[in-house]
């Protein structure tokens, strides 16, 4: 063990000025990103490989990190997203029957630093104060004038288009939990169920783990996929998924959304919500600190129940600029009242803000699958050309 | 959906005595209980018997019944209240069990009572094993292989098809009472028998077991819109096999994945709709297998708990208060958080800190019993710890013990390998001390893997506690240079382990107070982080903080007068809600003062540490460190020790030397009292006398003074608290005999020998001073005779059998030492009266363990205006200068653990055993005697036979007794001694068979019925372990006993007055109008 006074330091500092000190526990070197907070208790795994934290380092509230390490099953990607990992005391003896490294070795092969030792509470604090900043984490210089040059050169997520970083380059079939490479897009002969053909934005696995599990066959396409593509292999609905960054950067991907809705029934959920807003005409904006965790209220306005969900969104779709479309708001957040999912009134199509999905997180709204389902039902069964 | 409107009046119940399983966090929930109810406009009816509740002063429910909590009482005052709902589910097992009774007896119906919360079919569904097993089916949750069993022969055909270890539950107990896990069929037998014994319904659950597999439990609320929350998750460090009570336990869930803790919290979710619990909060456990995650039901508490209680304090989300307001129609999200203003009761709370709590255990106190830990609770308190990691956690919950522990210890220096194999023997045995005895084993070069295999206690938990012994090491090694303490660096980073600085002075071979300097003078000193329900997502308003080490301080102390209150730490024997329930009253007193009131206390299951209760809760040890730390940052105008019992006592000299004021009596006034020699000048000068008393080291100095004071003595160790092998001895060789063991208990002080005033009567009085003026709060008079600690004593307000001028003569003495001693605040004073002499027995001028009790017999805050008086009221302002003489009698009655102690004898002495306390009020003292022994759970019989068997020295006392149950219609049998004295003297009683005298035998009458009220006294080791057998039998199938001749003579009286006719309900507050009238 090495005792705790001899670990090697490393230092947060924040745009405003705002320093940090702490140790690494994993990776050396210099990291940018925007710099925000999760206050979920669990599931780092898929914090870290959830690609709607690209370009975000991200600091966990909860202190105790690493507890029972990585597994080969809760990966919701095939990498790590995160740009680097803040917690307040890394725990390198991993306990659990499923672990099979550690996190530190998990962060390790992916290139990525590990930061512990910070006072996460106080950094939590200042970001809930001053709203979610770009940050610089450095193992290997103190100097202060230096590293705030660099962070006034990162141009942070406003306006960025950080999709293109994480989608799939081709598409890709998903079977039996696992990704599949494929050249063809055509559906499977004898597999059954709703084809669903998912826009990929960034899209975390437990997505299509739940769509399959509810009996979909999905195919994936690159979010820079055209209408014509996708509509050309026929789904019976269309999935919008989540992913990083500002959504309104992702021009190409609401011009695709404004070419489906109406084809189709869609879902969208996180920044596939977004840009089903921003492809309706509605407009979005930056929230303060975001909501990242897994115990974000939800009330479902049509049954009043509320659903305790997860959640990782730093923008937002402003429900006034929806007050003229044919748009019913269906759930809201009662921490802030901000609007967490609405339905199209003339077409199939509705999304969610939050992760029904979960991974991390409860899984209270699931249900929603079940209504995607529902409507790609109403759908095939009034279309005479439906397959059943 | 907002409050229902079609109630208007409500039925609480509570929990009554504070007995092992069931303690302080009843009156927390409780007493949150009543608060949110009265204040959405609800008329609250409510009925405790335990006078030390904060539930049960008169502000807190509109109509309080100190009386009897069973379903004949209740049933009394449903029908003289006419509630419109009944809320069984916020006191504990007591009121469920009383709750279906009533249920059943067809009360409710006939009255048009709802049960609100839990109805009965849903309590049952919960409690019952089978309807729980085939609950959990329906729903594809897997529970442990069980059957349930009435007889011997049924378990041991289960045992032939499942094979050994069994675990044996009985149904309906409280925390598994007569549980545990039997490994071979001896066991079995024994323990299914004690089961059978020990269940409300005959009936035994044999379970398979899951030993060895990873414990968790979830707090779960829901609404009656179905919408369901999860407050908090909880780990228990001890594996399945001990109970959770007496498990160390650490909030959150540390070891499962996302995955792992989603199905679990599934499960839970499904479990409450299943069982059908509609509203409120849940306790549901489960186990996992740490080989592959297999995941069964353990059980599930359709009401507010122990853990929930704990829940509350570690996250602070308020669970009974939400349960309350959720029975009466709420949904969560109606329901603001208090914390957060903005957000609403509807989420999950999310923590960023680490919480361990870990039992005090009381073990010493029963010697027959071994120090195992098993399925059925056996600790009597518990500290909890906050800190940013489970290092420093678990650090600051080992000083919050206060057992003498300030970090991990060392083994013995000269550790062999017999040593080592003990060590690893009672490590694969839970006990009180395996926590220690794991950081020995390491130190003593056990693998993590070895210990794991012994305690099956998770590596993760083993590897923390290896590294902080790996920092231990290092300090040790650098300690013979000064490094160590001159770095900074190293020094804050042991401080952030939670190290304390006792600790470290160990370590370094310094003392306590410069590891304290060189801290501060490299600027190292704890910052304080508020618990917020939401890890800082949103601003928190709520002043609820711990200390750690970090960078950012959250601490505001603001500018307004304020005043410290200490706490008394984890409830043991001797110190338990008494002492919470004055430090209560002072905080209350003090915001009635408008000062800031500042709590300072580490037991999760108080009143004292919700954070309602203060301006301020410090949720930290109650040690000299850490009560500095919080003076250095708040500042206070001074700080009240005189509440909490011994804890903050003890603390009063060391941190008046810091600098620390503190309020009313001062300091060394307490110590004049409780040093002995300064205590014996003080009685000299006043011309007060006590019984003859002497000092020895040796068997030949004991020898000595033995024969100058005369036998019989009453011998005790110094420096030992709760009297703590405490004795009365009556001839020489028991008196070599105790000089032998008592030399180990207090090396190197000591034994003090006290002249044992027999047949005399012992007497307290609770007092308080302004300075000028003292006023009597009560005098009670002992039933039990002088011997008996006071505590275990049951007593009576006012005195009956003492006389006028003796009574006056009290109060003159009392004043007296009032004044000599200066004390402002409350003090209290034990006298013994023998052949009409008033001797001195023990002076204590702080809160005594019965201000609660008289508080609510004279209708007057004793606390609250001890409190007014220290910031420098007189009693004249508070109008409180002259002795309240209520007309109606109140008799307080101790309550035993002795059922949770396989092979304890229920003898009572000088060593006080008792966890808990009921009150009994009525017009004479028969009636309040009979309702104070109902209330303690002994039906007192109003007909039958009584078995007599008394020791020479009590034959002539025994006889009116004898007289007075003959009178009374009861049959009399007796062993010969007795009977022939019986005869001799013309009172008829047949003669029983001792049990080595031939069949059946007394035991055998008792079992088979046939006794219905047992007098046994003894004197002498002999007799006492001929009797044995009887007391145990008695206490197992829970027939009346007394063990004292005075106690008889009570129970003698209660039956009369209850014969005479049935007995009524009253509120306290229409007893306390009667007083002002």
């Amino acid at each position: 063990m090495t005792l705790p006074w001899n670990r090697p330091k490393a230092i947060l500092l924040l745009e405003d000025g705002t320093v940090f000190r702490g140790y690494t526990f994993c990776g050396h070197g210099r990291t940018l990103g925007e710099v925000v907070f999760n206050t979920s208790m669990t599931g780092y795994q898929e914090v870290l490989t959830d690609p709607s934290y690209k370009g975000q380092i991200v600091a966990m509230t909860y202190p105790l990190t690493g507890t029972y390490g990585i597994n080969p099953e809760d990966m919701e990607s095939t990498a790590i997203h995160v740009e680097a990992f803040i917690v307040k005391e890394y725990q390198d003896f991993a306990s659990n029957w499923r672990s099979n490294r550690s996190l530190a070795d998990f962060l390790m092969e992916h290139g990525k630093i590990g930061i512990e030792g910070i006072d996460t509470r106080a950094l939590t604090r200042h970001l809930r104060v001053r709203g979610a900043m770009r940050g610089i984490i450095a193992t290997d210089t103190d100097n202060l004038n230096l590293l705030m040059d660099q962070v006034q050169a990162y141009p942070g997520l406003n306006g960025i288009d950080l999709v293109q970083y994480v989608t799939c380059q081709k598409p890709y079939r998903w079977r039996d939990g696992r990704k599949h490479e494929t050249d063809s897009t055509d559906w499977l002969p004898g597999c059954g169920g709703y084809r669903v053909a998912a826009l990929d934005c960034g899209i975390k696995y437990n997505i299509l783990r739940k769509l399959e599990r509810a009996g979909c066959q999905v195919l994936v396409f690159p979010a820079h996929t055209g209408a014509a593509e996708i509509l050309a292999c026929d789904p019976d609905g269309i999935f919008l998924s989540n992913g990083p960054g500002d959504p309104a950067a992702v021009h190409y991907v609401i011009k695709t959304v404004q070419e489906l809705f109406g084809k189709k029934p869609i879902f969208g959920i996180c920044l596939g919500h977004q840009m089903m807003g921003l492809a309706l005409g509605g407009s979005t904006f930056k929230l303060k600190f975001g909501h990242r965790g897994a115990n974000q209220p939800v009330k479902d306005l049509t049954t009043g129940r509320i659903e305790i969900t997860a959640q990782n969104h730093g923008f937002c779709v402003d429900p006034d600029s929806l007050s003229h479309l044919p748009v019913r708001l269906t759930h809201i957040n009662l921490n802030d009242n901000t609007l967490e999912g609405m339905e199209h009134l003339e077409i199939p199509a509705f999304c969610v803000q939050y992760h029904p999905e979960a991974s991390p997180g409860p899984h209270d709204a699931s249900y929603l699958f079940n209504r995607f389902i529902q409507m790609m039902e109403n759908k095939t069964s009034s279309c005479p050309n439906a397959q059943t | 959906m907002p409050k229902r409107t079609d109630i208007k009046k409500i039925l609480l119940i509570g929990s009554g005595p504070i007995i092992i399983s069931q303690a302080c966090e009843f009156d927390y929930s409780g007493t949150q209980a009543c608060k949110a109810l009265r204040e959405d406009g609800y008329e609250i009816v409510l009925i405790n018997s335990n006078p030390a509740t904060i539930m049960t002063d008169p502000e807190m429910a509109h109509r309080t019944y100190v009386e009897p909590i069973t379903p004949e009482v209740v049933a009394k005052i449903v029908k003289r209240e006419r509630p419109d709902a009944l809320l069984p589910t916020l006191g504990g097992q007591t009121a469920l069990n009383v709750a279906v009774k009533v249920a059943e007896m067809g009360v409710l119906d006939k009255f048009g009572v709802e049960m609100i919360g839990a109805n009965a079919s849903v309590i049952k569904k919960a409690e019952d094993r089978q309807l729980f097993r085939d609950a959990m089916a329906n729903i594809n949750l897997r529970v442990p292989e069980s059957l349930v069993v009435n007889n011997l022969a049924d378990a041991e055909t289960f045992a032939q098809k499942m094979g050994y270890p069994l675990i044996v539950r009985p149904s309906f107990t409280l925390g598994g009472t007569g549980g545990g896990v039997a490994y071979n069929r001896e066991e079995l037998l024994d323990q299914t028998q004690r089961g059978l014994d020990a269940s409300m319904i005959h009936s035994v659950m044999l379970e398979e077991s899951v030993l060895g597999w990873k414990e968790f439990e979830l707090e779960v609320m829901r609404d009656l819109r179905d919408n369901v929350v999860i407050i908090c998750s909880i780990e228990n460090m001890d594996a399945m096999g001990v109970h959770t009570g007496d498990s160390i336990t650490v909030a959150p869930a540390q070891t499962l994945t996302d995955r792992e803790y989603q199905m679990m919290r599934d499960a839970s979710i499904a479990i409450l709709r299943e069982i059908g619990v509609e509203t409120g909060g849940s306790n549901v456990q489960f186990a996992i297998n740490p080989r592959n995650g297999e995941m069964v039901v353990i059980e599930m508490n359709p009401r507010v708990s122990r853990s929930s209680a704990l829940a509350s304090k570690a996250t602070g989300f308020p669970i009974a208060k939400i349960a309350a307001k959720l029975a009466v129609g709420y949904s969560l999200d109606e329901i603001a958080n208090d914390i957060t203003r903005e957000t609403k009761a509807s989420f999950e709370p999310t923590i960023d800190y680490c919480v361990v709590k870990v039992p005090r255990f009381t073990f010493e106190k029963f010697p027959r019993t071994d120090d195992i830990l098993t399925t059925s609770m056996k600790s009597v308190g518990e500290t909890m710890a906050i800190g940013r990691t489970f290092k420093e956690a678990i650090h600051k919950a080992i000083r919050s013990l206060e057992i003498g522990r300030y970090g991990f210890g060392d083994p013995p220096a000269g550790a062999d390998f017999e040593y080592i194999e003990q060590l690893k023997l009672s490590l694969s045995r839970p006990n009180s001390q395996r926590l220690f005895q794991i950081g020995e084993a390491l130190k003593l070069g056990i693998s993590i893997e070895e210990i794991y295999r012994l305690t099956f206690i998770d590596p993760w938990f083993l590897k923390h506690i290896a590294e902080m012994l790996e920092v231990e090491r290092a300090i040790v090694q650098s300690a013979s240079t000064p490094s160590f303490l001159e770095n900074a660096e190293q020094l804050c980073a042991a401080k952030a382990w939670g190290f304390s600085d006792r600790r470290l002075a160990q370590l370094t071979g310094v003392d306590e107070e410069t590891v304290r300097q060189n801290r501060l003078r490299h600027g190292i000193r704890p910052v304080y982080k508020l618990v917020d329900t939401c890890a800082a997502e949103f601003e928190a308003y709520t002043p609820y903080y711990y200390s750690t080490y970090e960078t950012e301080d959250e601490a505001r102390p603001s500018g307004r007068p304020k005043v410290v209150i200490l706490g008394g730490g984890p409830n043991r024997i001797g110190q338990g809600i008494e002492f919470d329930y004055c430090c209560v009253h002072a905080s209350f007193s003090l915001r009635e003062e408008d000062h800031e009131s500042i709590m300072v206390n580490s037991n999760p299951e108080t009143v004292s540490t919700d954070y309602d209760t203060s301006d301020k809760l410090y949720f930290e040890p109650l040690t000299r460190e850490d009560v500095l730390h919080i003076l250095e940052s708040e500042k206070p105008r001074g700080l009240i020790v005189q509440f909490g019992g011994q804890t903050p006592l003890n603390l009063s000299v060391p941190l008046e030397k810091a600098g620390a004021h503190i309020l009313g009596t001062s300091p060394d006034a307490i110590d004049r009292a409780e040093d002995r020699k300064r205590f014996q000048q003080l009685l000299h000068k006043l011309g007060l006398k006590q019984p003859k008393n002497s000092t020895a080291f040796t068997i030949e100095e004991a020898f000595q003074a033995a024969d100058e004071i005369g036998f019989p003595v009453v011998v005790r160790p110094s420096y030992v608290l709760g009297g703590r092998a405490m004795e009365i001895v009556y001839d020489r060789s028991r008196l070599e005999e105790f000089m032998k063991t008592a030399v180990h208990v207090s090396p190197g002080h000591p034994i003090l020998i006290d002249k044992f005033l027999e047949d005399a009567i012992e007497l307290d009085v609770d007092a308080i001073s302004d300075g000028r003026l003292t006023v009597i709060g009560g005098i009670m008079e002992h039933i039990e005779q002088a011997g008996i600690h006071s505590g275990d004593s049951a007593c009576v307000l006012p005195p009956i059998t003492i006389s006028n001028s003796i009574q006056d003569e009290i109060r003159r003495q009392t004043r007296l030492l009032a004044e000599e001693l200066g004390v402002i605040g409350l003090m209290n004073i034990q006298f013994a009266i023998q052949d009409g002499q008033v001797f001195l027995l023990e002076v204590n001028p702080r809160a005594s363990r019965t201000v609660p009790f008289v508080s609510k017999a004279i209708g007057r805050p004793l606390a609250k205006l001890a409190t007014k008086v220290m910031l420098g009221k007189s009693l004249e302002q508070l109008g409180f200068d002259k002795e309240i003489e209520p007309r109606h009698i109140s008799v307080k009655e101790a309550v035993f653990p002795f059922s949770r102690f396989p092979k304890v004898d229920t003898l009572l002495g000088p060593e006080m055993k008792s966890t808990g306390e009921v009150m009994g009020i009525g017009e004479n003292f028969g009636i309040a005697f009979a309702k104070a022994q109902a209330a303690a759970g002994y039906e007192l019989p109003k007909g039958g036979t009584v078995f007599i068997s008394v020791h020479d020295g009590d034959k002539g006392k025994a006889l009116p007794v004898a007289k007075k149950f003959l009178q009374l219609g009861f049959k009399l049998i007796a062993t010969a001694g007795t009977a022939r004295f019986l005869e001799h003297n013309g009172v008829r009683a047949d003669r029983v068979y001792k049990l080595k005298e031939g069949r059946p035998h007394v035991v055998d009458r008792i079992k088979s019925d046939e006794i219905q009220l047992v007098v046994n006294t003894t004197l002498g080791k002999k007799t006492t372990s001929d009797s044995y057998e009887i007391r145990r039998t008695t206490l197992i199938y829970n027939i009346p006993y007394a063990t004292t001749i005075a106690g008889a003579q009570a129970m003698a009286e209660a039956v009369s007055a209850l014969q005479k006719g049935d007995w009524d309900v009253k509120t306290l507050q229409e007893y306390h109008r009667g007083i002002l009238e």
